[in-house]
């Protein structure tokens, strides 16, 4: 296989930077973009140690900016061919705060929905240019259906979930593949405050992930029991789901 | 708060776990108000790696490398990586860490901070002599870079993590031929023999270890020797991993299964051999069967792990064989090997001069814990001491008396870091 070109945004979030371990398997360019220069720098490192012959840069960036979301889609396709976008970023929080706070409600959808798709509609643009290369784009399955402790959350996850089926109508028929991932709850320092059984490993869903982009796979749960279980949450009747406490 | 168990599962306890994820975090993570303590992947047996009711800092997503030479082998990365992982990394490069403990599934700092053995150590002592450098964070804030000859890293290396949080770690690997080695098996009747093996075999093979027989009482067991291998050939198809499923209803290592285990292990081995194995089976067999300490049932076990002083060794070890016989009581995963000359780095290091018995029990209770007390007279007797990494239950004066540096390591202690082994052994 030849060299892959991969840029991953939110290039800190663990799923991104196992995801990147195991694409650094084979010799990769990597473009890592995300908000603290440092742990960029940490991730960087650890990628050239695990694969001498990659090369990793950083790119620290303002994710609420239109215009400079913009611009870096621009300016890293112009600098060469794109394989792979993967767009990662994001934060899970607390639901009780987010109806206490609107401040905070506003900065969940922002990070976990908007920004997201800034970022895709941007290198959407770019991969039609070039008429190829793969978008996967970080969705939950908590943006299946809304639930009462986790919805601002969902609700964001849940916009980036249509925006994808819309790209993926748009690009029908072409060589871009747009891959939807919906992890469900994951070891990672994010979920922190979970109890840690019933988490999946970040290896794992890492491990899913990138099989997923490299067979282009429309929507991938990771675990793949994801699928069975938000099947019947979708599927449960509201008099019933709406008794439930989950 | 969550349920934290360590490896030899005799209780679980609830914890406040914290994640360290970003070097640079870690600072302001540990100025907590409670007193915390770092925990990787909980292989250490007793107590040590616990803090029931307080916080522990989960290390394992510290997992990055910074920096590797390949011309000098030295290796800069994080204290949450695992063993496996740096093998994975170094050895199809031509490197290797110099000194590996039974499993690889421990991360780096647990490694330094408990200082572990490997089956070299006459050649190349404890895990804390391949160590050049230790970043280590205080509950005050502060950040040190430790080197060898400095107290505070002599208080570190196996300092059972009461010193302060290893963020980074720098190890001088090993230069290895290859990753085959060429393993020697021969069976021995008795202890002498086992001496007399053991000894001739410290100048020509770089590992040695025995298995032995701890029901037989005669002292019989198979000892082996290895070294590494001219051998090119690529890594074997990676056998698959295995794991315990559930936690049987009772101890799978009881009185009725010990003594045909050990018969037939002993039959099968018995017959001197020669063989060609691949690092990862001859350093962590059981690292094939993840979760195998379930085997011991709703209770959980023991591991009992001691050194003698060489000129104390052989009577030493027979009479604890004795004792263990008399108890009706024994043990799948004995293991006996000579420590060589080379003193240890770590004021509370373990491994001295000597020869070191290693056996694990089922969890009887007060059974156990009896037998427990007439083995720690004979260590005492004998001048030895225990291994904090596998203990959970050794009696304070023991400790004491086995650590002669112990003033000299209480005055670098964090006193925001406690675990339920400080508690025990040291009063806070």
């Amino acid at each position: 296989m030849s060299r892959q070109r991969i840029i991953i945004i939110g290039a800190t979030s663990a799923i991104a930077e196992n995801c990147a371990r195991l694409w650094a398997r084979q010799p990769s360019d990597f473009v890592l973009v995300g908000r603290d220069q440092d742990r960029l720098d940490s991730v960087a490192a650890d990628l050239r140690v695990r694969s001498p012959q990659s090369s990793a840069q950083s790119i620290v960036l303002d994710f609420s900016d239109a215009a400079a979301i913009a611009a870096l889609a621009k300016q890293t396709t112009v600098e060469g061919r794109v394989d792979i976008v993967l767009i990662a970023h994001g934060n899970l929080p607390v639901q009780s705060d987010c109806q206490q706070d609107l401040t905070l409600t506003r900065q969940a959808l922002e990070v976990n929905g908007l920004s997201p798709v800034l970022f895709a509609e941007a290198f959407a643009a770019q991969l039609e240019k070039s008429g190829n290369g793969t978008l996967a784009i970080m969705g939950s399955v908590a943006g299946d259906r809304g639930r009462k402790t986790n919805y601002v959350y969902g609700a964001a996850k849940g916009l980036i979930d249509r925006y994808a089926q819309g790209l993926q109508h748009r690009f029908g028929g072409t060589q871009i593949k747009i891959v939807l991932i919906k992890p469900g709850p994951t070891a990672t320092p994010m979920t922190a405050h979970l109890p840690p059984r019933g988490l999946a490993r970040v290896e794992d869903v890492a491990r899913r992930i990138v099989a997923a982009v490299a067979a282009g796979q429309p929507v991938v749960y990771a675990p793949a029991r994801w699928w069975l279980i938000m099947m019947i949450i979708r599927h449960l009747p509201r008099v019933i789901f709406n008794r439930l406490n989950i | 708060m969550v349920k934290v168990h360590s490896w030899g599962r005799l209780g679980e306890f609830d914890h406040q776990l914290i994640p360290l994820s970003d070097r640079r975090r870690v600072a302001t993570q540990l100025q907590g108000e409670a007193a915390g303590l770092a925990f990787g992947m909980g292989r250490s047996y007793g107590d040590v790696c616990l803090n029931p009711g307080g916080v522990l800092w989960n290390t394992t997503m510290l997992d990055r490398f910074i920096r590797f030479d390949e011309t000098s082998g030295l290796l800069q990365c994080e204290a949450g990586l695992l063993l496996r992982d740096v093998q994975r990394l170094v050895v199809p490069r031509g490197w290797m860490l110099p000194v590996v403990p039974g499993t690889q599934l421990a991360t780096l700092g647990g490694a330094v901070a408990n200082d572990v053995h490997g089956k070299n150590h006459h050649v190349a002592g404890s895990f804390g002599d391949q160590v050049v450098e230790i970043v280590l964070m205080r509950t005050d804030g502060s950040r040190s870079v430790l080197h060898p000859g400095d107290a505070r890293f002599e208080a570190t290396i196996g300092g059972l993590g009461l010193t302060g949080v290893i963020t980074e770690l720098t190890l001088q690997l090993k230069r290895i031929k290859g990753p085959w080695l060429n393993v020697e098996t021969q069976a021995y009747q008795n202890l002498s023999t086992f001496f007399d093996l053991a000894d001739a075999a410290e100048a020509d093979w770089e590992h040695t270890v025995s298995w032995i027989d701890c029901v037989a009482g005669s002292g019989r067991g198979i000892f082996m020797r290895a070294n590494h291998s001219d051998v090119q050939q690529s890594a074997p198809k990676s056998s698959r991993q295995r794991r315990m499923p559930f936690v049987p209803p009772v101890s799978l290592v009881n009185r009725l299964t010990l003594r045909p285990f050990n018969q037939l292990y002993y039959q099968l081995k018995k017959k001197q051999s020669t063989a060609l194995q691949y690092y990862e089976d001859f350093f962590h067999p059981l690292d094939h069967l993840l979760e195998w300490n379930r085997m011991y049932g709703p209770r959980g076990f023991f591991q009992y792990q001691c050194v003698l002083p060489r000129v104390h060794g052989r009577e030493g070890v027979q009479a604890m064989l004795a004792q263990i016989s008399r108890a009706g009581e024994g043990s799948f995963l004995a293991v006996l090997k000579t420590f060589g000359e080379r003193p240890s780095v770590g004021m509370l290091s373990f491994a001295q001069p000597g020869v070191t018995l290693a056996l694990d029990f089922t969890n009887q209770g007060d059974k156990t814990q009896k037998l427990f007390a007439s083995l720690d007279d004979i260590v005492r007797n004998a001048g030895g001491r225990l291994y904090p990494a596998k203990d959970a239950r050794m009696p304070r004066a023991l400790f004491e008396a086995g650590y002669p540096r112990l003033q000299e390591f209480l005055s670098h202690r964090d006193p925001g870091i406690s675990s339920a082994m400080s508690r025990r052994l040291m009063g806070s």
